[in-house]
C-alpha cells in the first residue's frame, strides 16, 4: 500500500462531486492506494499573475503543501483556474517530481469546444493520474496510451487512458 | 555505469526560467543541468559532452549568440536552441547563420517544445546510427584515411598493410590526385615507426641544388648563402618515414646520391665530410612511367630496382567509380569537421553528376568539388548545380563522356574536353581550373599546350587584336 492521496477542489466555481468521484476511482485503480476527498473552502490567494493573466502553478503547489495534509500524504489540487509555468504558455497540470503536491486544471481540457461532462471528466482523470504519477517519481512514458505519456495538447490527452502501463506499474513497485 | 539519457544544458539568467524549464525537461526523461551565465556554460561544455544547449539570447556578460559561437567551437555536433522573449527576423537569421538548430519565443507553446525535443532526440538517434554505420563501413573498407570497396584497391590495402610492418622501401604509383601521399601516411601510421616523424618532400618542386640541400642538409659556408648548418629531410626523418614524391622528376646526379643512401643508409651533408647514418624508411611515389624513363635513359635502372621492392599501384578514380558514394560520405565527414559546416549529403542529381564525371584529377578533384559544393550549397543537401561540374546528359553520361550510342571517346579526348570545359567555367583562370581539376598549374599548362587549348583571355586578346 502506497501513501494516501488527498484530492482537493481548489477552483473558483462550485465543485462537481461526480467529477471528483470519477478522478478518485481512477487514482485508486492506478495507484492502488487510499484516496480521500478533502473538503476545505480555502483557496490559493497569491497565484494570480496579472501580466500573464493566468495562475502560477508553482504558487498553487506551495499553497497545497502548506495548507494540505501533513506528510507522508500526497495532495492533488483540481482547479478551474488557467495555469502556467514561466517558460510555457499554459500547462494542464504540474507536479513535484518525487514530491507530495500536484495540481490539474480543467480550464483548457475542453480545448475551447463544448464537450460532454463525461469526456471532460475522463480527460481530467487521465491528467490527474499523470501528475500524481510524477509525485511517485514516474517520468514521461512512450508506451502507447499510458497515462504517463506526454500530453502537450488535448489531442494527446485523448490518445491516452487514465491507467498506467505495465512498465510504469513495475517502476512504481520498485 | 554511463547514463545514456540525452544531456541538456539550460542557460538563463532568470532562476524561475531555469527551474521551470529544467523541471519540465526532467519529467521528459532528460538529464538537465541549469546554469545562470554563458561563462559557466562554456566551462560545463569543456567539462563533458552535451546533446542539447538551450540558451537564453539576452543575458548579462556573454549573450546567447556569443555562447552559441563558443559552443560550436567546442562541440560542433551540439544542438543549440536559442530562447528569446522577443523574436526578430534579425535574431533568427543571426542564430541560424551561426549554426543554431532553432529558436523559441518565450513563453513556448507546450506542444511546440515537446515536438522540438522529440525531433532533436530522433535526429540524434539517426546521427548516432549513421556514425556507427560509417565506422563499420570504414572498418570494412578503409585503410586509415583511404576508403574503397573496389577489389583492386582492397588488394592494394592488403599489400600495404603487410608492407607497412616491414622496413622495405615502397614505391607508390598512380595518377596525380590518386592519393599517393595519403597512402604513404597510412603506411607510416600502420608501421612500427608510427611514433617517429613522417617527412614529405616534393622532388619536382625544387631545383637540383636546392633539392640536394633540402634532402641532405648543408654545412655552414658550403655555398653562397649557406650562413648556418641546415639539417636535411633525411636527418629529420630519422626513426620515421621519408616520403619522396615525384621521384621520377629528380636529376641524374640526385638519382645517384639517392641510390647511395638507399644502399649504405649513410650520406654527407652538402659541404660536409663526416658520413651521417640514418634509420629511415623510404616511401617514394610518382605519376610517371619509370620503366619507360629507364628505357629512355632518363632514370637509373639500379635506382628503380632499389625503389620498387614493393610496388603499390593506385587505380585512378574513373576505374573504381563504385567508390564514389563511399568517398563522398567520407569527404563530407572530413570537410564537415574542417569547415565546421554540415550538409545533409548530396542530392540524387548531384550524385548522378559525380558518377558521370571523368575525374582526371582523381580523388583530390572529388574532394575539391565537394568542398566547393559544401561552400556553395544553399539548402540542406548539395545539389548538382553546386558542384560546378558539367551537367549529366540525357543519355546518362556527362558532357565529357561522349555521344551516347556512338564510338566512345578516347581518354585523351575526354581529358581535352573536360579541361576545356573547366577552363570555360573558370573564365580562363588557370589557377582556379587547376584547383578544380586537382592538378598543379604546371601540369595544367602542359596539358593546355598539348591539347592546343586556348584560354578565354587568349580568345579575348585575339578578338580585340
Amino acid at each position: 500500500m502506497r501513501g494516501s492521496v488527498q484530492l482537493w477542489w481548489i477552483g473558483d466555481q462550485e465543485e462537481s462531486e461526480r467529477m471528483l468521484e470519477h478522478v478518485r476511482s481512477h487514482l485508486v485503480r492506478a495507484f492502488r492506494t487510499e484516496v480521500g476527498i478533502l473538503r476545505d473552502p480555502r483557496r490559493p490567494a497569491d497565484s494570480w499573475d496579472p501580466r500573464r493573466r493566468q495562475h502560477s502553478s508553482k504558487k498553487i503547489l506551495s499553497f497545497l503543501l502548506e495548507a494540505g495534509p501533513p506528510p507522508p500524504a500526497r495532495v492533488l489540487g483540481v482547479t478551474d483556474r488557467d495555469l502556467f509555468i514561466p517558460i510555457l504558455t499554459f500547462v494542464f497540470g504540474e507536479a513535484q517530481l518525487g514530491g507530495r503536491a500536484a495540481v490539474v486544471s480543467t480550464a483548457r481540457l475542453d480545448d475551447g469546444v463544448p464537450v460532454s461532462p463525461r469526456v471532460l471528466w475522463e480527460r481530467v482523470a487521465t491528467e490527474c493520474v499523470h501528475e500524481v504519477g510524477h509525485t511517485y517519481g514516474l517520468l514521461h512514458c512512450s508506451t502507447e496510451r499510458c497515462a504517463m505519456g506526454r500530453s502537450p495538447s488535448v489531442r494527446d490527452v485523448d490518445a491516452k487512458r487514465g491507467l498506467l502501463c505495465r512498465d510504469c506499474l513495475a517502476r512504481l513497485g520498485g | 555505469m554511463d547514463d545514456e539519457r540525452t544531456r541538456i544544458l539550460v542557460v538563463d539568467d532568470e532562476e524561475i526560467v531555469r527551474e521551470s524549464l529544467g523541471g519540465w525537461l526532467e519529467k521528459d526523461g532528460f538529464l538537465v543541468e541549469s546554469v545562470a551565465e554563458g561563462k559557466v556554460a562554456v566551462e560545463r561544455l569543456e567539462a563533458g559532452r552535451w546533446s542539447v544547449l538551450l540558451t537564453d539570447l539576452k543575458m548579462p556578460g556573454m549573450d546567447g549568440l556569443q555562447l552559441l559561437e563558443e559552443a560550436r567551437k567546442r562541440q560542433p555536433e551540439l544542438v543549440v536552441v536559442l530562447m528569446t522573449a522577443y523574436a526578430t527576423i534579425d535574431t533568427a537569421v543571426s542564430a541560424m547563420k551561426l549554426g543554431a538548430y532553432d529558436y523559441l519565443v518565450k513563453p513556448f507553446d507546450p506542444e511546440e517544445l515537446s515536438l522540438m525535443m522529440q525531433k532533436i532526440v530522433s535526429r540524434q538517434a539517426l546521427v548516432r546510427e549513421n556514425a556507427a554505420l560509417r565506422k563499420a563501413l570504414k572498418r570494412e573498407y578503409g585503410f586509415h584515411d583511404l576508403v574503397s570497396k573496389s577489389p583492386a584497391m582492397q588488394q592494394v590495402f592488403e599489400l600495404a598493410r603487410a608492407a607497412a610492418r616491414s622496413n622495405s622501401t615502397i614505391l607508390v604509383l598512380g595518377e596525380s590526385g590518386s592519393g599517393k601521399e595519403v597512402m604513404a601516411r597510412a603506411i607510416h601510421a600502420e608501421s612500427p615507426r608510427a611514433q617517429g616523424p613522417f617527412v614529405a618532400v616534393s622532388c619536382a618542386a625544387l631545383t637540383e641544388s636546392l633539392l640536394e640541400s633540402e634532402l641532405f642538409g648543408h654545412e655552414k659556408g658550403s655555398f653562397t648563402g649557406a650562413s648556418s648548418r641546415k639539417i636535411g629531410k633525411f636527418e629529420a626523418a630519422n626513426g620515421g618515414t621519408l616520403f619522396l614524391d615525384e621521384i621520377g622528376d629528380i636529376s641524374p646526379k640526385l638519382q645517384l646520391d639517392l641510390l647511395r643512401v638507399l644502399e649504405d643508409r649513410r650520406f654527407h651533408r652538402v659541404g660536409g665530410t663526416e658520413p651521417i647514418a640514418v634509420d629511415v624508411r623510404i616511401v617514394a611515389a610518382t605519376n610517371r612511367d619509370l620503366r619507360r624513363a629507364v628505357a629512355e635513359g632518363r632514370f637509373r635502372e639500379d635506382l628503380l630496382y632499389r625503389l620498387n621492392v614493393i610496388v603499390l599501384q593506385l587505380p585512378p578514380l574513373r576505374e573504381r567509380k563504385e567508390d564514389i558514394p563511399l568517398l563522398v560520405e567520407h569527404f563530407l565527414d572530413v570537410l564537415g569537421m574542417e569547415m565546421q559546416r554540415r550538409v545533409e549529403g548530396v542530392a540524387s542529381d548531384a550524385m548522378a553528376t559525380l558518377m558521370a564525371h571523368g575525374w582526371p584529377g582523381n580523388v583530390r578533384e572529388l574532394r575539391n568539388v565537394l568542398e566547393r559544393g559544401m561552400v556553395v550549397a544553399q539548402s540542406g543537401a548539395i545539389q548538382a548545380r553546386d558542384l560546378g561540374l558539367p551537367p549529366v546528359e540525357a543519355g546518362g553520361g556527362s558532357a565529357a563522356g561522349g555521344a551516347p550510342g556512338g564510338v566512345p571517346p578516347t581518354l585523351e579526348e575526354m581529358e581535352k574536353r573536360h579541361i576545356a570545359e573547366v577552363l570555360a567555367h573558370t573564365g580562363g583562370n588557370v589557377s582556379q581550373a587547376a584547383r578544380l581539376l586537382g592538378i598543379d598549374r604546371v601540369t595544367l599548362y602542359n596539358k593546355i599546350r598539348k591539347y592546343q587549348l586556348r584560354r578565354a583571355e587568349d580568345d579575348g586578346q585575339q578578338r580585340s587584336g
